[in-house]
């Protein structure tokens, strides 16, 4: 009797992996690339008629951003945070305090301040909490991006629900205009009457912007991977896994938690800092609970513990409301059924990291010996 | 070459009203292989968790090379030098054989998440360090054609072994296994036999639980006997084997009747 | 910070606090039998609260109820309204329990996957709420239910058929019918529920299963039952607590389920999650503290109390003030 052993067919993750290196780093560039001009190319199906096309890419970018400082939170230290909005909020907040609130100093210079403003909130937020456990710890979170909110709410410093407006912007510099491509004749050709500065950071063209947002996202994606293929995140992957066998084994496991949570933090206040800046305007209703339910249906939804997934992820939150307009309003129904069908029928989410894949397929396999033997 | 490593003295463990163990005293010289026995509920793996930090001792004191554990967290005590494996084998399922192994490594590892980012000399230097100290683990527990395996997808008996290393890569002097041996056919327990012995040649202490009463016998210099918390002999395996009390432990016989 | 204002108005801070802890207590029930039992936080048990709300308000709409109805009349339309609010909570709770928490806990899977499915499904419930005039458009069934549908992100005021009867002074405040039948209310509830869990042979088969659902399950315990037992408890006393809501407050909205959620959930916590006990003392306590903070601090501040509170009872005291867990409540 010959169970016939049949390779394991090989996932598209696993095929990319398989490539030479200096294909992908071509890939990598070109699609980097691509991403520079899409909203330059304006192509048909991708761009959204209803609004700014720029604009909604800006928002796709911040929305990466989030997804991607969540991950580390979530995804790879596996701490569930339901009150991220907060740290996105202390950075906006400290932009337009910084800027336009109480002082007029530089937005450049302001930027650094704000991140660090939302790390040492994380720490403050994280030092207590984390030893809480693990649903607690939801709950800890949620309630603390709620009180962040309401006490901008409440805070004649801050603005209270008027919030702050004239928020500062990074400097211009007039280099050179890029015309972008129009579409309504069917084939695309270059429209010079609608142009983008490069690089001017106005009110009515939001492209600079997303420019920035995106080179923001490309650094932060080369410091996850660097810092993920190192010792901590590694201790972050053991913790996740097994906390009490993790510190048995040496790593400081409290130590870490709390980094991830900083670093969480970290990225989150810098997403809200550029954020406050494009918006020109904040105020508590910018920073609403559901954002933080939202930024964890991106991860989840999109793959907790890869980075990629996480961007697809959020993605499909800030894209989709804008290009299928009329969806804006069931967003929030739409999400919530996913979050739910997600839970159950595929937990890992979209796009899962490479070991979940690889578990599976390996469960997969044994099920399918187990049965061709039950046969 | 006979510094004593670990001095447990007068250890008591207590649960609420439960007495887990029951003023323990025993010392570990080092190069040992000190085995650690006894019926189910004597308390050895209470024991284990008292020496690496998991529970405080309600009474008593636990000494590595000299100084004492007390208050010492978990990671500190494994910094120290006391590593452990576990009766339910506990690795880091959704990482590969390899990267179980670099999470002992890294035990001894400074590098933070600037160093990190950065690349820093020292970063880099650590961590192609663990990399060549973990393959060489992988290597003396012939796991090494493995290496890029989950380490939910191993079979169990290399998943013994990967916990075994995992735990030497931490750099300890005393090496605690919790019954590495369960589960395992004689032939394969014969193999771990060879490998303990392996193991202490390279210059570990180890203390060892483990119900297999010819791997005991065959493999410790020492043995420590336990029964309902309280120790109730401790010898050279010879002497073990021929005590009624340690007998009539685990028959549950009287011990008139045992000899 | 005004210490002034809370003095002169003591009493009526604190008999009004004690009526809307009221609500919190009942409300709490659902969310610390849960927990005791699953050891999971019931996200979704605020929308079971909300559509109790709902209901209560679409039965005395439907049944015609006005600020001319007669006493009589109004009293028996109140009472459908507590019968509906009941009954729909409940089945809301039951359907939470069947499509956000069964499949996932049959697969054993990690219990915060089971806290993103609730989270889920809290919002769809919440939303689907908020936009139920769009989804009877989209099914052609807006003509007759323009009163119950139309402009579904708006408050839904309870028809206004009973005037609070003013019953004694206490402290320089009238003490009214409603805050009585609020506070009684919810008193006499929760004696039943704790009564029921403590003698009645379900209430046995609860308690076991909080405590230890393997032995639960060897000696005979249905323990898929008794999950949808506790859910439906919960939900029941949830139905009550909304009816008692609307009664009080006069007008519900599709969104009133997170923040006294939110708030319930403290109450839980505070009093320890898993003592049904605890949450009575947690609801009226945090209504109490709600209510003095506001006027201390001023109104602004009110809901930052019960936030405040929350995060500082699960960092310091996570057990909560009576700290037992609901396998040990003594028969």
């Amino acid at each position: 009797m010959s169970t016939a052993t049949t390779q394991p067919r090989r996932t598209f993750g696993q095929r990319i992996e398989a490539m030479p290196r200096w294909v992908k780093v071509a890939a990598m560039v070109l699609l980097a690339l691509f991403f520079y001009a899409l909203p330059v190319l304006e192509p048909p199906f991708i761009s959204t008629k209803g609004s700014d096309f720029g604009a909604v890419m800006f928002s796709v970018a911040t929305y990466a951003l989030v997804a991607l400082g969540l991950n580390i939170v979530v995804g790879y230290a596996g701490l569930l945070d339901l009150g991220y909005v907060g740290f996105y909020a202390i950075g906006a907040y400290t932009v337009g305090v910084l800027t336009s609130e109480h002082a007029h100093w530089p937005f450049l210079l302001v930027v650094p301040i704000a991140v660090v403003a939302a790390m040492v909130s994380g720490i403050i937020l994280g030092a207590p909490t984390l030893r809480v456990r693990g649903d607690y710890l939801a709950i800890v979170t949620l309630g603390f991006g709620e009180i962040i909110r309401l006490v901008a709410n409440n805070t004649p410093w801050l603005g209270e629900a008027a919030g702050i407006n004239q928020i500062g912007r990074p400097p211009n510099v007039t280099l050179f205009d890029v015309p972008h491509l129009d579409w309504s004749t069917g084939s695309p050709l270059v429209d010079l009457n609608d142009k983008t500065t490069f690089l001017k950071f106005g009110i009515s063209d939001q492209i600079p912007y997303y420019w920035l947002a995106l080179t923001v996202v490309i650094i932060v994606l080369f410091a996850d991977r660097l810092i993920k293929d190192s010792r901590v995140g590694r201790a972050w992957e053991a913790t996740r896994e097994d906390e009490d066998a993790a510190e048995l084994m040496g790593v400081p496991t409290f130590k870490f938690k709390l980094l991830a949570f900083a670093m969480g933090a970290f990225v989150g206040g810098l997403s809200g800092a550029l954020y406050a800046s494009k918006a020109a305007f904040i105020n508590p209703e910018s920073f609403v609970l559901i954002l933080s339910i939202l930024f964890v249906a991106a991860v989840v939804v999109g793959g907790q513990g890869n980075r990629w997934g996480v961007i697809v992820g959020a993605a499909l939150v800030a894209y989709l409301p804008e290009r299928f307009r009329g969806f804006e309003e069931w967003r929030i129904l739409v999400f919530g059924l996913a979050l739910m069908l997600l839970a159950t029928f595929r937990p890992e989410g979209l796009i899962p990291p490479r070991r979940t894949v690889r578990a599976r397929q390996m469960e997969q396999e044994i099920e399918a010996l187990e049965e061709g033997e039950e046969l | 070459m006979n510094d004593i490593v670990l001095d447990v003295a007068n250890l008591t463990m207590k649960f609420g009203g439960l007495t887990a163990l029951d003023d323990i005293s025993f010392t570990i010289k080092e190069g040992e292989i000190l085995g650690l026995i006894g019926p189910n509920g004597a308390g050895k793996t209470t024991c284990f968790n008292a020496i690496t930090g998991v529970y405080p001792a309600t009474s008593g004191q636990i000494l590595f090379q000299g100084k004492s554990i007390e208050g010492a967290k978990k990671y500190q005590i494994t910094k120290r030098g006391i590593a452990r494996t576990f009766q339910s084998i506990r690795l880091f399922k959704t990482m590969t054989a390899l990267e179980n192994v670099l999470v002992g490594a890294d035990a001894n590892s400074r590098t933070g998440i600037i160093s990190a980012v950065l690349r820093l000399p020292r970063q880099r230097r650590e961590e192609t360090a663990a990399h060549e100290r973990a393959m060489q683990l992988l290597r003396f527990m012939g796991l090494e054609r493995k290496a890029n395996e989950l380490a939910a997808n191993l079979s169990y008996g290399d998943q013994r072994r990967l916990e075994i290393a995992r735990a030497m890569a931490t750099g300890p002097k005393l090496l605690c296994l919790d019954e590495p041996a369960a589960g395992f056919n004689p032939a394969e327990k014969q193999k771990l036999m060879a490998l303990i012995r392996k193991v202490r040649d390279e210059g570990y202490t180890v203390l060892l639980i483990e119900h297999d009463m010819k791997l005991v016998m065959g493999v410790t210099d020492r043995i420590v006997v336990l029964e309902f918390g309280r120790k109730i002999a401790e010898g050279a395996p010879a002497e073990i084997r021929d005590n009624p009390a340690v007998i009539a432990a685990y028959l549950g016989v009287d011990e008139e009747d045992a000899s | 910070m005004d210490f002034d204002f809370l003095f002169r108005n003591f009493a009526d801070l604190t008999i009004t606090g004690l009526a809307l802890g009221s609500v919190y207590a009942l409300v709490a029930l659902g969310y610390t039998m849960v927990y005791g039992v699953l050891q999971l936080i019931n996200f979704a048990h605020s929308e079971v609260f909300m559509y109790g709300t709902m209901a209560a308000a679409f039965a005395v709409i439907a049944l015609g109820g006005a600020a001319t109805t007669s006493t009589g009349a109004a009293i028996g339309m109140l009472l459908v309204a507590l019968v509906a609010a009941m009954l729909v909570s409940g089945g809301v709770a039951l359907l939470v329990e069947r499509f956000a928490y069964r499949p996932l806990l049959n697969r054993n899977a990690p219990k915060l996957v089971a806290l993103i499915s609730a989270i889920g499904m809290s919002f769809f419930l919440a939303e689907a709420m908020g936009l139920r005039d769009k989804i009877t458009a989209w099914f052609g069934l807006d003509d007759n239910l323009e009163p119950y549908v139309g402009r579904a992100r708006n408050v839904v005021p309870l028809p206004d058929v009973v005037d609070p009867v003013g019953v004694f002074d206490i402290g320089g405040y009238t003490v009214t019918s409603i805050d009585l039948l609020v506070i009684g209310g919810a008193l006499v509830m929760m004696v039943g529920v704790d009564q029921f869990i403590r003698r009645s042979r379900l209430g046995r088969g609860i308690r076991s299963v909080a405590q230890d659902p393997e032995s639960a399950a060897l000696m005979g315990v249905n323990s898929t039952r008794v999950v949808q037992l506790t859910f439906l408890i919960g939900g029941l006393m949830a139905g009550a607590a909304a009816f008692l809501y609307i009664l009080r407050i006069g007008a519900t909205r599709y969104d009133v389920g997170f923040i006294l959620g939110v708030k319930a959930f403290t109450a839980a916590v505070l009093g320890g999650i898993g003592n049904l006990r605890g949450a009575l003392a947690g609801g009226l306590i945090l209504g109490v503290a709600e209510n003095w903070g506001s006027a201390v601090f001023g109104t602004q501040w009110k809901d930052v109390v019960a936030f405040v509170l929350l995060v500082l009872i699960l960092m310091f005291r996570p057990t909560g003030l009576l700290g037992e867990a609901l396998g040990k409540a003594r028969a």
